[in-house]
């Protein structure tokens, strides 16, 4: 890179130029920011100030362009320069808008804005332009891995938007669970009646389509590489093995139906006449719409009894603790085949709670109802053999009787498990040289991290069900249809169409060597100083997404193209030898010290607020937007997230002088709302021991708080600023200033 | 054989469906999903001896008998908190009246719930000469427990009978018969031809 030139462009639109002094800090930034450009405009996001900007840039070779205006989430289309960093000092959202604007605050407000500046300056000077990653995929196929409803969608959608696509199954046939059904519940209105799978349809789309490739009987044995070119063995049940490139896969190796046999006490074994709902759809489909019979005695059905939620929503042992979401919905179409071929069959679904959910959910109910199915809130404790049939033994909770009622069928409407591989927690990888395939893994990854997706939650895989489904932990792999939640064929299909998006936007961004999400386009990338490394491996421990494997000499190897940019590694890299080029130990380490400290007798503390981009940055200036105002002690620095913050800053920020230090990330744990996954998890493990540090130096535990912060929290973030700022003053400031 | 048995054997077993057939707005009573709303709505819903989200439950659970011997229909008032919060739309308030119809309709309503004897004294009153006479509904409801009782009413309410005389809102001169419609004759025919066609309506061989 050539010589750095800084330009700081202070705006002074939006009441910046009334509230503050913006010759004072262009001054500053000229003076303490090494500015070599600083100019003032009345509108800096207008086309003329713009046009100022990109004049510096083209005639005087400005190259670290300082906007001091408003913050970095505002304006972001205005202030889009090529070839240059932006540094954003937060004048409007992050000093103006929360400070009051009284006469005796204007110096604080002032000190507030001038910190601001050199901030930015320093983190100008300390960055590059990224060049996007070096490593870049040039793979269009798509590996779907799965040939049911959920994978066919896929692998058709894929299609039918230019990309080639192979799919590995790995039984004999193209269907999956769907296939073996005999009709399912609508996709479309009138939501009234079963209807046809549309599994056969699919097929024939799937075999007449050339860009499509299947493979029957088959099996993945390794799986290698990273977004844009990932390379797997793909092995058949008689023994031959090819191996094929791929830009993305899509795991849609969907569930297993839960196996009835572990329920005697419901029957199942004991009796014939006791079936679960995927033998109900065998006799169904052997009826062929005539009168369905029982297996015993092939006696014409008269009397059905549905028990739902058979082995599930249950913490015994051996049972599924989860609601499997569908079951609901599949026992009032089975007992629509019953109804539908002669109304006068009794059938009786005994449930605890229904629960219908998607789009076709009420009105097929409805239409149970309507068609005279006995929908009964009772407990079935047993199911027995009877005179005539199974005999079931129920509570009814709404009339809170004990009942026996015979029946001459009875299904169990069971719930599903997920086809997830092994769990990589318990199932460790090989080690390197030593691979050997392991039978029940989906994928066989040879990643250092383990050979499947990790399990989430009751085994199925990831990823955070609303905030950002399909995307797993390893970049380029994407997960559909209930092997990533319980779910019906009509969510499975949509599912399937958003992975495939997902899988299409991460071999896209391979090709130009930029992050795919959730930082989409970022073209960052860790960049790595060998010769400083310790071969320690936290960074290849920590990193929640597996990109990061090792090399024989146990050197941290880095996948770009599987990287979320997050920076977890440099957070725990505690020689600080991982870097981005526009966000490294260093751009944000001089932010905290380029900030003008007084000494202790201005009695002006500093409080270093270190807050997520994602959730706490956004409510600070929610916040600001609603006129709430906080200490003006704070000085706020957004981090990507809050795994990217190495110790160093926090003892560098003690020893510099700080009187507290308050760090806000997202909620961590089971139902974890960080972007990172594992990212503030890892950060309050971290600051759990700086404890320590603080106890070397001699400070007080209360100046460091960390807390999880949503971006709903527009009240509670400004006022956790204004809780430190309480305790600096109980307290007293720091000793460590000069 | 009686109407009753005639419905027990037309329907044996299937009480659901007598109710869906025989009922007013009885074909509702199959899409209620038992969210116990309406039971949660209802302002004299501890009162009831099954508040109608059971009363669906046991139609279902073909208890026959006891839901149409119950007393709970007949404590409805008609407020209609249930039918405006039902989720499902069910038209809560009317099947409880037309389950109280039917049950009257069978022979099964209870005799001595006040509700169903004070209808009764209504209807009664009113057929006579087709005007509510005021003065002998009044006085038949004080003695609708007893004679004892009927005194004890009377003199705890003389007050305000005396008031009403006074301010000419009452008089006694009612107890000879008092007013009528035009044509009371005309009215009973009707009403005698109304029920006849109702009887033909719903099967009953002639009451």
């Amino acid at each position: 890179m050539a010589d750095i030139k800084i330009g700081a462009y202070v705006c002074k639109g939006c009441g910046l130029g009334e509230r503050l002094d913006c010759d004072e800090l262009a001054t500053i930034a000229k003076r303490d920011g090494k500015a070599q450009v600083a100019q003032q405009h009345d509108f800096l996001c207008s086309a003329d100030g713009v046009k100022m900007i990109q004049n510096d840039i083209d005639n005087e070779g400005v190259n670290r362009v300082v906007i001091a205006a408003c913050s970095r989430r505002a304006k972001t289309e205005a202030f889009n320069f090529e070839g240059v960093t932006i540094s954003r000092a937060n004048l409007r959202e992050g000093v103006i808008w929360i400070r009051p604007d009284e006469d005796d605050l204007r110096e604080t407000t002032q000190e507030m804005a001038a910190d601001y500046v050199r901030m930015g300056c320093a983190e100008a000077k300390y960055s590059t332009p990224p060049a996007s990653a070096q490593e870049k995929g040039a793979n269009d196929t798509i590996l779907v891995v799965g040939g049911g409803i959920t994978g066919m969608t896929a692998a058709l959608e894929a299609a039918k938007a230019g990309y080639p696509v192979h799919v590995v199954e790995k039984s004999d046939s193209l269907g999956g669970s769907v296939g073996k059904m005999w009709k399912d519940v609508p996709r479309h209105s009138p939501y009234t009646d079963p209807v046809d799978t549309g599994v056969a349809a699919m097929v024939a789309a799937i075999e007449a389509d050339g860009k499509i490739t299947v493979h029957l009987n088959a099996t993945i044995t390794k799986t290698s590489g990273a977004p844009g070119r990932f390379s797997a063995d793909i092995s058949t049940e008689s023994g031959g093995t090819s191996t094929e490139n791929f830009g993305a896969i899509i795991q849609a190796s969907g569930a297993t139906p839960y196996d009835a046999g572990k329920l005697p006490e419901l029957g199942y074994g004991k009796s014939k006449d006791v079936v679960d709902r995927v033998e109900l759809e065998q006799l169904a489909i052997a009826a062929n719409g005539g009168p369905i019979k029982r297996p015993s005695d092939g006696k014409e059905v008269k009397k059905v009894t549905f028990v739902q939620c058979a082995g599930q929503r249950s913490s015994k042992e051996g049972h599924l603790n989860y609601c499997s979401g569908d079951c609901c919905l599949s026992s009032i179409k089975q007992a629509m085949y019953f109804k539908d071929q002669n109304p006068a069959i009794e059938t009786e679904i005994l449930f605890d709670d229904l629960r219908t959910p998607g789009a076709p959910g009420e009105d097929f109910y409805r239409s149970g109802q309507d068609k005279m199915i006995t929908f009964r809130k009772g407990k079935v404790s047993e199911v027995v053999a009877g005179s005539n049939g199974p005999l079931v033994k129920f509570k009814d909770l709404i009339l809170d009787e004990e009942l026996e009622e015979e029946a001459d069928l009875v299904v169990l409407a069971t719930g599903m498990v997920a086809n997830s591989g092994v769990d990589i927690d318990e199932v460790p990888q090989n080690e390197p040289g030593q691979w050997e395939v392991n039978v029940d893994s989906i994928l066989n990854l040879n990643y250092r991290q383990g050979k499947d997706l990790p399990h989430l939650k009751y085994g199925f895989n990831d990823s955070h069900f609303i905030c950002f489904p399909y995307e797993t932990r390893r970049t380029g792999i994407y997960t559909c249809g209930p092997v990533r939640r319980p779910m019906d064929t009509q969510q499975a299909i949509e599912d399937a169409t958003g992975a495939t998006l997902k899988a299409i936007q991460s071999l896209e961004s391979a090709k130009v060597g930029r992050a795919a999400h959730p930082r989409s386009g970022d073209l960052s990338y860790p960049i790595f100083r060998k010769e400083g490394c310790t071969q320690c491996k936290r960074c290849t421990v920590e990193c929640p997404f597996g990109a990061i494997d090792e090399d024989e000499k146990r050197f941290p190897v880095f996948n770009e193209s599987r990287c979320r940019r997050c920076g977890t590694c440099m957070g725990a890299c505690p020689v600080r030898v991982i870097s981005f080029e526009n966000y490294s130990v260093d751009s944000v380490g001089q932010q905290i010290k380029n900030c003008d400290m007084p000494d202790e007798f201005d009695e002006k503390p500093r409080i270093l607020v270190l807050a997520c981009e994602n959730d706490a940055y956004p409510a600070l200036d929610m916040a600001a937007q609603q006129g709430t105002s906080y200490s003006q002690w704070a000085r706020v620095i957004p981090v990507r997230c809050l795994g990217s913050i190495n110790t160093i800053w926090i003892t560098d920020a003690l020893n510099s002088g700080y009187d507290g230090i308050v760090l806000m990330g997202c909620q961590k744990g089971e139902n974890y709302q960080c972007h990172f996954v594992k990212g503030s998890e890892m950060a309050q493990m971290r600051m759990s021991k700086v404890d320590e540090t603080l106890k070397t130096l001699n400070l007080e535990e209360e100046r460091i708080s960390t807390y999880e912060v949503a971006i709903t929290d527009i009240d509670r973030a400004p006022q956790l600023i204004n809780d430190m700022a309480e305790a600096v003053e109980k307290i007293g400031l720091s000793p460590f200033k000069f | 054989m009686s109407y009753n048995n005639e419905m027990i054997e037309k329907y044996r077993g299937n009480f659901l469906k007598e109710v869906t057939d025989n009922v007013e707005e009885g074909d509702w009573v199959k899409m209620c999903m038992q969210c116990g709303v309406c039971s949660g709505s209802c302002p004299l819903g501890p009162h009831w001896e099954h508040p109608p989200q059971e009363i669906f439950m046991m139609i279902r659970a073909n208890k026959r008998e006891e839901v149409l011997e119950s007393t709970s229909m007949w404590m409805c008032t008609s407020c209609y908190n249930c039918i405006a919060r039902c989720p499902r739309g069910l038209p809560i308030t009317h099947i409880m009246h037309g389950l109280a119809t039917y049950s009257r309709r069978l022979g099964l309503a209870p005799q001595q719930q006040p509700t169903a004897k004070f209808a009764q004294l209504f209807w009664n009153n009113l057929a006579k000469t087709g005007r509510v006479n005021e003065l002998k509904l009044g006085l038949s409801l004080y003695f609708m427990n007893g004679f004892a009782e009927g005194v004890k009413t009377a003199l705890k309410m003389k007050n305000i009978g005396l008031n009403m005389l006074k301010t000419k809102r009452m008089t006694p001169m009612e107890m000879l018969g008092g007013h009528g419609c035009k044509d009371a004759k005309g009215l009973q025919a009707i009403l005698k031809k109304a029920e006849e066609l109702e009887n033909v309506r719903i099967g009953k061989s002639g009451a």
